[in-house]
């Protein structure tokens, strides 16, 4: 459950995370496939090298979607709906992988705000983000 | 038998070169302790837990975080031996502290991510898959003995 100081937290910074969206998306994502390989099976028809167009742009879509769900945490079943639709009869990615993809987020997110992101932020976008991948998924079956 | 490449051994003995134990160790563990809240369950003799800043202040933590990375050492110094080395350890997480052994995953992730604000863009992708590589070796070990 978010309480509501965590929800202004998780606003902020995802609003100051923005202007960096393109960075932070492909750094995140970058890390998944060297850490995990196997995601990158769901990449074979995109140019995923490090500062590629594609993953540049993919990063980018990413984030903003993550960063507009935090402005009104309350909203994301309504906000998420078309993503959802997406993931669920599209895409089709195994959604254990959004797990993978929110630790790497996680990590980058260390990497760039160091001490910034503290214990208490870090729960917070823990919580954020799990919630996030449970609501994408939610269309699945 | 992990095989680990000389990239993976070069790195997480530098890791460790450089990591401060007394830093790093504490702060996992407070960490782990205010991020999946549950794992206090295991420090019920440990005072104060009551808030992210008493976590981060209580003595006793620290101490443990201290042991935790001392323990961790003795695995990076045995790298191509690390079922015997954490043998006993694993034995006392399942028969004395009865720890569910999924924690450990948890620590780690907590673990990575301490290092991750550390290090910032020298943790690259590739010198994180060698440290997550390192330490689910770490964790299966420990998970080992039970049964």
């Amino acid at each position: 459950m978010l309480s509501k100081k965590e929800k202004e937290l998780i606003a902020e910074i995802w609003q100051k995370l923005l202007p960096v969206a393109e960075d932070i998306g492909s750094d995140a994502l970058l890390r998944m496939f060297s850490a995990y390989p196997g995601t990158k099976t769901y990449f074979s028809h995109l140019d995923i090298s490090a500062r590629s167009p594609h993953l540049l742009s993919h990063g980018k879509k990413i984030v903003m979607a993550i960063a507009e769900g935090a402005q009104d945490i309350s909203q994301l079943a309504v906000s998420l709906g078309p993503l959802q639709t997406l993931h669920a009869y599209q895409l089709r990615i195994l959604p254990s992988n959004f797990k993978l993809f929110s630790h790497c987020m996680l990590v980058t997110l260390a990497c760039h705000m160091g001490d910034n992101f503290t214990p208490v932020a870090h729960a917070a976008m823990d919580k954020y983000l799990s919630a996030f991948a449970a609501m994408l998924a939610l269309k699945y079956r | 038998m992990v095989e680990w490449t000389d990239f993976e051994r070069a790195t997480i003995q530098d890791i460790f070169s450089k990591m401060n134990y007394e830093e790093v160790g504490p702060a996992a563990l407070a960490r782990c302790l205010v991020v999946y809240p549950w794992t206090q369950r295991y420090f019920g003799n440990f005072g104060n837990l009551y808030n992210a800043a008493a976590i981060a202040m209580n003595p006793l933590v620290a101490k443990h975080g201290v042991t935790i990375l001392r323990g961790l050492d003795r695995g990076m110094q045995n790298m191509d031996n690390m079922k015997e080395t954490y043998s006993d350890l694993s034995v006392l997480h399942s028969e004395k502290l009865h720890v569910d052994p999924d924690n450990f995953r948890l620590l780690s992730d907590c673990l990575t991510i301490v290092l991750a604000a550390k290090m910032g863009n020298a943790f690259t992708g590739d010198v994180q898959a060698a440290f997550q590589k390192f330490l689910s070796v770490v964790v299966s070990s420990l998970g080992r003995q039970y049964h």
